[in-house]
């Protein structure tokens, strides 16, 4: 050791002095969450914790959730597509299908986000926009006729109103006469991120936890292989968090579903092996497979000694995946491709249990079909091609990748112990603290492009001329007043009686704070529409106002 | 000299507010005074805010895909309440062949991403001395 360290201490003289004469492209070099980096690693740098000789599919899992990882499955390819009407978003999951996809990704236009129906004033312009519109069960049953739900795992992009589209899942699998223990699947259900990053919140924080609780509660009795949220970075990073951030505020807001789930007096064994995890993979290769290491190790620790898991699968953190969508360009679109791919690698070197590889033309546009099919061969490529998949965490023991996790650990720790003090994540979002630091950090990388301190190609660097993008996808605007008209057909031929009844047993339960899944499912099945069910709850539990700060 | 008062509004559904939120922050280290309005404002909430804060300018951003509808009724309503003195630009993901439309029908100027915000500024500033003149 003192060998080692003389060795590095001459070692480093005789840099300094080159440097003189020779100075290095920039002062400092940072990670985007201001990890200051050291020329080189050695095993000086190596954390304690790799002495303890970790392995693949064990405590505290920084290797990996599993042992063999993908040596046994490949990752699940899915990627997030859905847009004007449950026909259209039908052919396209047929067409995903076919061409090797292994898992579907439903993707919600707004107000279907918001609960809102599609003849509401506020949908006007955003029907079947940026993802299907979903009135009622008797859209969801388009949306997937002649897919076998028994035969594919479906993830849903749904918050807020995430209890009735899963409501209306379940029914459509009673009606293709699959088993509701046979399905697989994921609900985002995420709402604390709604309020700090992505905006599609409807009800106050606490009724909003309540309803999640009830997911929680009725899935794991009924429900058993769906996970039954994904706890998400995702958008928190879209947001403008760094890394570290991004970690930091998922697992206070997970902190704060076990929390409450528990003091709803759910077993903590009984939920937390059907929690599942939404990260994003950015352009800073190692930082991004650090991340991924640091959160598994963080997570299983949380579990293990804040919670008392005592079932290993409730400590396991499962991610998805998605490649970020604020680092591609307008400009020089094909350049994408050659960012999605690298992002896809350092979510694979990271052990992501699925992936979304971004199309190339999203700063522009929905992508269109070619896009799509690029994308998801870049993922194919990676799987098949590279041998990267072949070898359980082949960074693992890096020097520097393994102090890298390790400093991401430990900042983590020191923003959710902040977190802790303010009383938890609720505290913090309603205070705007996670909000404004979310904020300065989005100002802070801006103003780095702005001074080319960060280059971003094609942006602020390597620029050229460019035509106009031909092919981008343009969602008919026919498709509002179409989806307008069924929804009132619908209204027309069902049973109002029925309709008016189940909703009234909704808002009874959610007065009495009853588990409101079940007459959920009833209104669903009476055809009752979401923007109507989401109604009675707003009538009761009221809506949230955001505090907007700049 | 009075500052250069801007109303930076999210149009409709869309949640996505990284690209407002440091338009309006650099507007306001540019020294004027800027206005957000939050999520979710119809276009209606937009114009009675615009009205109400006398502001000489509003920015829309929309990332959803509905700016086609939602930018051009701002601009109209403005006119119908007699306030076509207000600009209006916009920016968010935008494709180019929508920009003539959306500048046919008045309003200003579109920002794509990438955008440097002193352009942005510099086009407020610009914007503003030339109304005024």
């Amino acid at each position: 050791m003192a060998d080692k360290q003389e060795r590095l201490a001459k070692w480093r003289a005789q840099l300094e002095k080159a440097l003189e004469r020779f100075p290095e492209r920039k002062k400092s070099f940072t990670t985007s969450s201001g990890i200051e980096l050291k020329t080189v690693y050695t095993d000086l740098d190596l954390p304690p914790a790799v002495d303890d000789f970790p392995l693949p599919g064990e405590f505290p899992y920084t290797r990996g959730v599993q042992r063999n990882m993908y040596r046994g499955r490949l990752w699940t390819m899915r990627q997030y597509a859905g847009f004007a009407t449950a026909e259209e978003s039908n052919e396209r999951y047929k067409y995903l299908l076919s061409q090797g996809q292994t898992g579907l990704s439903v993707a919600f236009d707004l107000p279907t986000q918001i609960g809102l129906d599609s003849d509401h004033p506020l949908a006007d312009g955003e029907v079947g926009k940026v993802g299907v519109a979903i009135d009622s069960l008797a859209d969801m049953e388009v949306l997937f006729k002649d897919i076998p739900l028994d035969k594919v795992s479906t993830s849903m992009t749904i918050n807020a109103p995430a209890m009735v589209l899963l409501a209306m899942y379940l029914v459509v699998a009673e009606k293709q006469g699959v088993d509701w223990a046979s399905l697989k699947g994921t609900i985002q259900n995420d709402i604390l991120k709604e309020y700090v990053a992505r905006g599609t919140y409807i009800f106050p924080p606490e009724p909003s936890l309540k309803i999640i609780t009830d997911i929680f509660a009725f899935c794991a009795e009924n429900v058993p292989n769906w996970n039954t949220i994904s706890i998400s970075g995702y958008h928190i990073r879209e947001a403008g968090a760094t890394a570290v951030q991004e970690i930091a505020y998922t697992l206070a807001n997970a902190i704060c579903y076990v929390e409450s789930a528990i003091k709803a007096g759910l077993n903590v064994d009984d939920f937390a092996p059907r929690l599942s995890f939404f990260f994003n993979a950015h352009s800073n290769f190692f930082e991004e497979i650090a991340k991924f290491r640091a959160a598994r190790k963080l997570w299983a620790e949380i579990m293990r000694h804040r919670f008392g898991a005592q079932n290993p699968k409730s400590m396991l953190l499962r991610f998805h995946t998605q490649t970020g969508g604020s680092t591609l360009t307008a400009q020089q679109p094909d350049n994408n491709i050659v960012r999605v791919a690298l992002q896809a690698l350092s979510a694979v070197l990271g052990g992501t249990q699925s992936l979304h590889t971004n199309s190339r033309d999203e700063a522009l546009a929905l992508p269109s079909e070619e896009s799509v099919r690029i994308a998801l061969r870049t993922q194919q490529i990676i799987a098949h091609e590279t041998g990267v998949a072949d070898v359980v965490d082949p960074l693992g023991g890096s020097y520097y990748v393994e102090s890298l996790t390790a400093e991401i650990e430990k900042r983590v720790k020191e923003e959710l112990a902040k977190i802790d003090a303010m009383g938890g994540a609720v505290t913090a979002i309603n205070s705007g603290y996670i909000q404004r630091q979310i904020q300065d950090s989005a100002y802070q990388f801006q103003m780095a492009v702005e001074t080319k301190e960060q280059i971003i190609v094609g942006v602020n660097q390597f620029t050229v001329e460019e035509e106009t993008q031909p092919d981008l996808l343009r969602v008919d605007p026919s498709v509002q007043a179409a989806q307008i008209r069924r929804l009132q057909e619908l209204k027309s031929r069902r049973d109002s009686a029925k309709v008016r009844q189940a909703l009234d047993a909704v808002a009874a339960a959610a007065r009495e704070g009853a588990n409101l899944f079940p007459p959920v499912l009833d209104a669903v099945r009476s055809y009752a529409t979401l923007g109507e069910i989401c109604g009675v709850l707003r009538e009761v539990y009221g809506e949230y106002q955001a505090k907007d700060l700049i | 000299m009075v500052p250069i008062r801007v109303l930076v509004a999210k149009p409709g559904l869309d949640g996505h507010d990284r690209g407002a939120k440091v338009v309006a922050r650099a507007l306001r280290d540019a020294g004027m005074e800027v206005i957000y309005t939050g999520l979710r404002q119809s276009p209606e909430q937009i114009v009675r805010a615009a009205i109400q804060e006398d502001v000489d300018m509003v920015g829309l951003s929309c990332l959803s895909g509905a700016h086609n509808s939602l930018f051009p009724k701002v601009v109209q309503l403005l006119k119908e309440a007699g306030a076509e003195d207000i600009q209006v630009f916009g920016g968010g993901v935008i494709p180019e062949s929508d920009i003539p439309g959306l500048l046919e029908a008045g309003v200003r100027a579109v920002f794509t991403p990438g955008t440097p915000l002193e352009e942005i500024v510099n086009f407020v500033r610009e914007s503003v001395k030339k109304g005024d003149a």
